[in-house]
């Protein structure tokens, strides 16, 4: 894969959308590629809509603005397609991830996008409540981006966890951190 | 100087920022906090905290305070470093005259970041260029590899030259983007720094001396101008052997000024900092349908590069100058104003065309970038410049 992947992350401040930016760039670092992560910045203000960036490439990346034309949106929050339009600048072969218990058809009429948009979704946020005990959709979504678009392997992703969660956390949280990633990339529904 | 392991780990701009200071372990640290500085400070402090580095650390109560602390602590003799930005680099603007004219090497970061008024925390080049006539030697990173690099090389240029150097990255662009960059082991960054032992200090042992004297019978303040101005000048080349060492030591070579198709460029950007990543990927792109573009780096802003920007753009039939800062009232921004002294000065009359962008965080687009040399294919074909344009706004 030598192409630049860009991905826009759309979440409401709080929900871990800056930290799933990192994981999934600090993954591709873990299989040795060049990424760059970063939040849109502005005044924090808790459950406000917020963007965040992640680039991956093989080849060193220079390019530093924001993301208008991704190749993935991932979105945590999916009261915010009604807010903002999600999917502004989209490649035509993009894809778009959705924390959602609702089906990939109804979300695509909700989104409107064309038929060679892939649209995916998962209950990330009820894994997350059932694995990890908090509603934080973060990392099981970078598990269903893994199957949706393959640009790092969820083992890396498993791996990536493991190497930053082993010495702060205890083993169970990182044990549900890595069950919340596997259940989402078996999980995750693509129409 | 055998070349050394390195490690490539992710992280922010600011956290391999305060690694290098960690590793260059100063003396003396004063500093106080600034949006988007702030990481750098609270990392390294926590590597105090730890006992991780062993260096005097100053809370302050303002960036005046700061560089006030900074001076005294260089001119008793300590190998001394902070960081700014913004408003708190406008604060200590008495200071950095002081710091320069007293010939102390501090090592001060800046994340480079709008002025008020109107309120605006995000990077442009804004506060940095109102310290570019203070006698700092000032650096311009591109990315979180530079920054980390530069910081390093710093603590050389300054105590070799005895003069202050600001090593600058745009803020947020830069600061808090996780980045992936090579990192050098302590041993070999403490052996690149080595001993800090200043010609003269307040508290050398055995003949100590006292600065800040008075200079304002006759023409002693001219003399002590003069040479100044000397040294900032004489500064460059030893920015370069430094450069080279560094080079040695971890494959990644330093120039002034770096060119990326300049070889055959007949048109060109010349760039301050990240955008230039944006410039060079635009250009990337248009080299590859034919078209030959050019962009030149800077990264050595004080002292400027003169002869090495005319050499560079000499076979140019047009080139723009993009400032991330104003200069109000002149006839265009600080970097074109520098630029076109230092054709002039060559005697290279390339048409050269001044734009401002980017200010308070403006996104620089890279269809912006490529409207700019869109519009130097017009200045090439010989159509008149417009004057100083605005990049992206109404």
């Amino acid at each position: 894969m030598n192409k630049l992947i860009e991905i826009r992350w759309h979440a409401r401040a709080g929900q871990g959308a800056v930290t799933a930016a990192k994981l999934v760039a600090e993954t591709a670092l873990f299989e040795d590629r060049f990424m760059q992560a970063m939040p849109e910045y502005g005044p924090e203000r808790m459950g406000a809509p917020l963007k965040a960036f992640t680039r991956i490439s093989d080849e060193p990346i220079e390019v530093y603005n924001n993301i208008e034309h991704p190749d993935i949106v991932v979105l945590l929050d999916e009261t915010l397609i009604d807010v903002i339009d999600i999917t502004e600048g989209m490649h035509d072969d993009g894809a778009v991830i959705i924390n959602t218990t609702e089906s990939p058809a109804a979300m695509r009429a909700r989104l409107g996008v064309p038929e060679s948009v892939a649209v995916a979704t998962i209950d990330a946020s009820g894994i997350a409540l059932n694995t990890i005990k908090r509603d934080i959709p973060n990392t099981p979504i970078v598990g269903a981006l893994t199957k949706v678009r393959p640009i790092v392997q969820v083992e890396s992703v498993k791996g990536q966890l493991q190497k930053s969660f082993g010495k702060k956390f205890a083993q169970a949280m990182i044990d549900a951190n890595l069950e919340s990633v596997q259940r989402a990339y078996e999980e995750v529904q693509v129409g | 100087m055998a070349k050394a392991e390195q490690k490539t780990t992710a992280a922010t701009g600011n956290a391999f920022v305060a690694e290098a200071y960690r590793q260059v372990a100063p003396d003396v640290v004063c500093a106080y906090p600034i949006t988007p500085q702030t990481t750098i400070v609270e990392e390294f402090a926590k590597f105090v905290a730890k006992g991780k580095v062993h260096t005097e650390f100053v809370a302050v109560e303002s960036e005046h305070s700061s560089m006030s602390a900074s001076i005294g602590a260089s001119a008793a003799g300590a190998r001394t470093m902070t960081a700014t930005s913004s408003q708190g680099l406008a604060y200590m603007w008495e200071e950095l005259h002081i710091a320069s004219g007293l010939r102390l090497p501090i090592i001060m970061t800046n994340t480079n970041r709008a002025i008020s008024a109107p309120i605006n925390i995000h990077c442009d080049h804004s506060d940095v260029m109102g310290a570019r006539d203070t006698g700092w030697v000032i650096l311009f990173a591109e990315n979180a590899q530079e920054a980390y690099d530069h910081t390093i090389m710093s603590v050389r240029i300054a105590e070799e030259n005895s003069l202050p150097v600001m090593p600058t990255l745009d803020g947020f662009i830069t600061t808090h983007s996780i980045a992936r960059a090579e990192v050098l082991d302590d041993e070999s960054v403490a052996n690149f720094v080595g001993e800090f032992t200043p010609e003269h200090a307040m508290l050398a042992e055995g003949k100590p001396v006292t600065v800040g004297g008075f200079a304002s019978l006759g023409n002693a303040y001219l003399e002590v101008k003069k040479a100044e101005r000397e040294a900032i000048d004489a500064s460059a080349d030893s920015i370069l052997a430094i450069g080279k060492e560094f080079e040695e030591l971890t494959g990644r070579p330093y120039a002034h000024i770096e060119g990326y198709g300049m070889e055959d460029a007949e048109t060109a950007i010349i760039i301050l900092g990240s955008s230039a990543g944006n410039a060079r990927a635009v250009a990337r792109e248009m080299r590859a349908e034919g078209k030959k573009v050019g962009v030149i780096k800077i990264r050595t802003y004080r002292p400027f590069p003169s002869k090495e920007i005319a050499e560079m753009v000499k076979g140019c039939k047009a080139i723009a100058v993009l400032d991330r800062a104003e200069s109000f009232g002149a006839p265009a921004g600080p970097l074109a104003l520098d630029t076109m002294s230092a054709l002039y000065e060559n005697n290279v009359m390339v048409p050269l065309r001044p734009y401002i962008y980017g200010l308070g965080g403006a996104d620089v687009r890279l269809d912006l970038i490529r409207s700019v040399y869109d519009d130097l294919d017009k200045a090439a074909a010989g159509e008149p410049s417009p004057g100083l344009v605005y990049l992206g706004a109404h």
